[in-house]
């Protein structure tokens, strides 16, 4: 089986919602057979890292294989949120399309759709 | 026992005023009792709706209640389908009125309003018992002056509301998943311990509330997740048996996609621990909800586990946050993020040579900015292409009027005074509410609040 390097955008798909100065984003396998993939390279480290430069200060994971997704709460990542934030995108909308961009798997090209742009 | 059928007409203050007419033709054709919903009040909303009551006393009701109700009124008294909303916002009994006025307007006879009162803290304790209560998140109150203290309201009154045989309920600050919890508890009448089924329609309650966000909106992502007809996308409906459980579906007709992907998005949406959704009914449990695909633009949910909610209620408190002023301007072709780096460094020299103390944002719109950090940390690393398009924005809060303004209008300068053919200048200046969560003991909010049916 052929293995290539694709953003997390190829195999999932998530959303983003805000409470304070908290972000969740939830990312949810296209494919169910990802989930384990997923569960294994998708860290709560990694998501921390690709957050930190907002001053994002922890990650907590929390895995629902029934819908095989996962759901990140990501502390401090909003810049103080809509209270305070000088961003444009005060409630941090925009920040699943971070995460699905800039972090970076290896994965089984099966996992992707069927005439997936990343093929 | 008969089947409920809930729909949702709008998922924010602002959302598309003629969403509901199709989810209104919808549940006229469908047999058991039925509900609409408008869940139109995010946490400032409310902050600036107790501004326009302060001004007016019959005002502060959502200043889109016309827009919203005006068109669906008439078919739904016609057809039974009972309004459930939080258009009542900083003025319930006001916003009753006002529908009794549409309804004249519109010749409905024998038009019922209920209302739900005692969410507003203010009407009862004076500031400074809130400002004593404890901070959960958000800002620090200290004595900053307080706009608005409302607390999050379960289910109960509303269904208590709905026993008094009204045909709309309207209140204040609830929960969102309430108005349609609400509908349940009357109908299906579930007891105050019985867990699973309550979480299962607060689960439905939390699937509803943002609107099209379960029908394929908020989704679309071409050629990854496309959605047929995005711009007639059709608003959700849930249909929730006496065992709690729900079939999420849209209404006829229309655009967008229930499919499991759909749900499952909204299901975590704004959501942090899965296992224990904090409501004033439930603690909400999803980690084990399961979905099946039950026709086209049909999904069945079942699995949510219900606990005790917890001791305390939450309450919003809205103070004044000052002032933001933006400006944004724009450069293209050749050599384009040479001039808008130019121009952002202008920016800030001007803020500095004028003395301004507040910390400024200026982004540099096209370089990933919105995902960037206040000094731009991600840009600077990162090589762009010299030529193309790119907006310049920056940004200041301030509690004065006068800084916010100064900012946005050392953007507008740079028509005359900034690097060359820069176009477009956009300025906002705009007045700001901070928010802050804190904890109440039921029994200081309860035995205030209470019901009633508005005449006309």
């Amino acid at each position: 089986m052929s293995i290539i390097e694709v953003p997390l955008h190829a195999i999932a798909h998530g959303r983003a919602g805000d409470k304070g100065n908290r972000a969740n984003v939830s990312i949810i396998a296209f494919n169910p057979d990802a989930f384990g993939l997923l569960a294994e390279q998708v860290t709560e480290e990694k998501v921390l890292n690709i957050f930190r430069h907002r001053g994002a200060s922890g990650v907590t994971r929390y895995e629902l294989p029934n819908l095989n997704a996962f759901n990140f709460v990501i502390d401090d990542a909003l810049e103080g949120g809509v209270n305070a934030s000088l961003n444009v995108d005060g409630h941090g909308k925009t920040l699943s399309f971070l995460l699905l961009g800039e972090l970076i798997l290896l994965v089984p090209k099966d996992y992707l759709p069927t005439g997936s742009p990343y093929l | 026992m008969s089947k409920v059928f809930i729909g949702c007409g709008a998922g924010f203050s602002g959302d598309r005023f003629d969403a509901a007419g199709p989810v209104v033709d919808t549940l006229a054709t469908r047999d058991g009792e039925r509900f609409l919903i408008f869940e139109v009040l995010a946490e400032r909303t409310l902050a600036i709706a107790q501004r326009l009551r302060m001004a007016d006393p019959e005002a502060g009701y959502s200043p889109y209640l016309d827009y919203y109700i005006e068109p669906i009124l008439k078919n739904a008294k016609e057809n039974k389908i009972r309004i459930v909303s939080n258009l009542g916002a900083a003025n319930p009994v006001s916003a009753a009125k006002r529908v009794h006025a549409i309804a004249n307007e519109l010749g409905i006879k024998n038009l019922r309003v209920g209302v739900v009162l005692g969410d507003d803290l203010l009407g009862v304790y004076s500031a400074d018992t809130v400002r004593e209560l404890p901070t959960m998140e958000g800002i620090s109150v200290g004595d900053r002056d307080i706009i608005a203290a409302n607390v999050y309201l379960g289910a109960r009154p509303i269904a208590e509301a709905l026993a008094l045989d009204v045909d709309v309920v309207l209140v204040g600050r609830s929960t969102d998943a309430a108005l349609t919890l609400g509908p349940l508890i009357h109908v299906h009448g579930w007891a105050e311990d019985d867990w699973d089924r309550l979480a299962q329609g607060t689960i439905a309650g939390h699937l509803l509330e943002c609107g099209g966000q379960v029908t394929g909106a908020y989704f679309a992502d071409p050629g990854f997740k496309d959605v047929p007809n995005l711009a007639e996308v059709g608003f959700p409906i849930a249909e929730i048996e006496a065992n709690g459980d729900i079939v999420i579906t849209k209404a006829d007709n229309t655009g967008g996609l229930v499919s499991k992907a759909t749900v499952t998005e909204q299901i975590l949406y704004e959501m942090h621990d899965p296992g224990n959704y904090l409501t004033p009914d439930v603690t909400l449990d999803v980690m084990n909800v399961e979905l099946e695909d039950d026709g086209p633009n049909r999904v069945r949910l079942t699995g949510a586990k219900g606990k005790p909610p917890p001791a305390t209620l939450k309450v919003t408190v809205s103070v004044d946050g000052g002032w933001l002023g933006e400006g944004e301007i724009t450069y293209a072709g050749p050599n384009a993020l040479a001039r808008a780096e130019l121009a952002a460094s202008v920016v800030k020299r001007r803020s500095q040579i004028l003395g301004i103390q507040e910390p400024l944002r200026v982004d540099i719109i096209g370089t990933g900015a919105v995902h960037d950090n206040d000094m731009s940390a991600k840009r600077m690393r990162k090589n762009f292409p010299q030529n193309g398009e790119y907006r310049v924005r920056a940004a200041i809060r301030s509690v004065d009027h006068k800084t916010a303004q100064r900012i946005s209008d050392e953007v507008q300068s740079l028509y005359c005074s900034g690097p060359a053919a820069g176009g477009g200048v956009r300025q906002y200046v705009s007045h700001q509410v901070s928010t802050a969560s804190v904890l109440i003991a039921p029994e200081k909010v309860m035995p205030n609040v209470y019901v009633q049916e508005i005449s006309s």
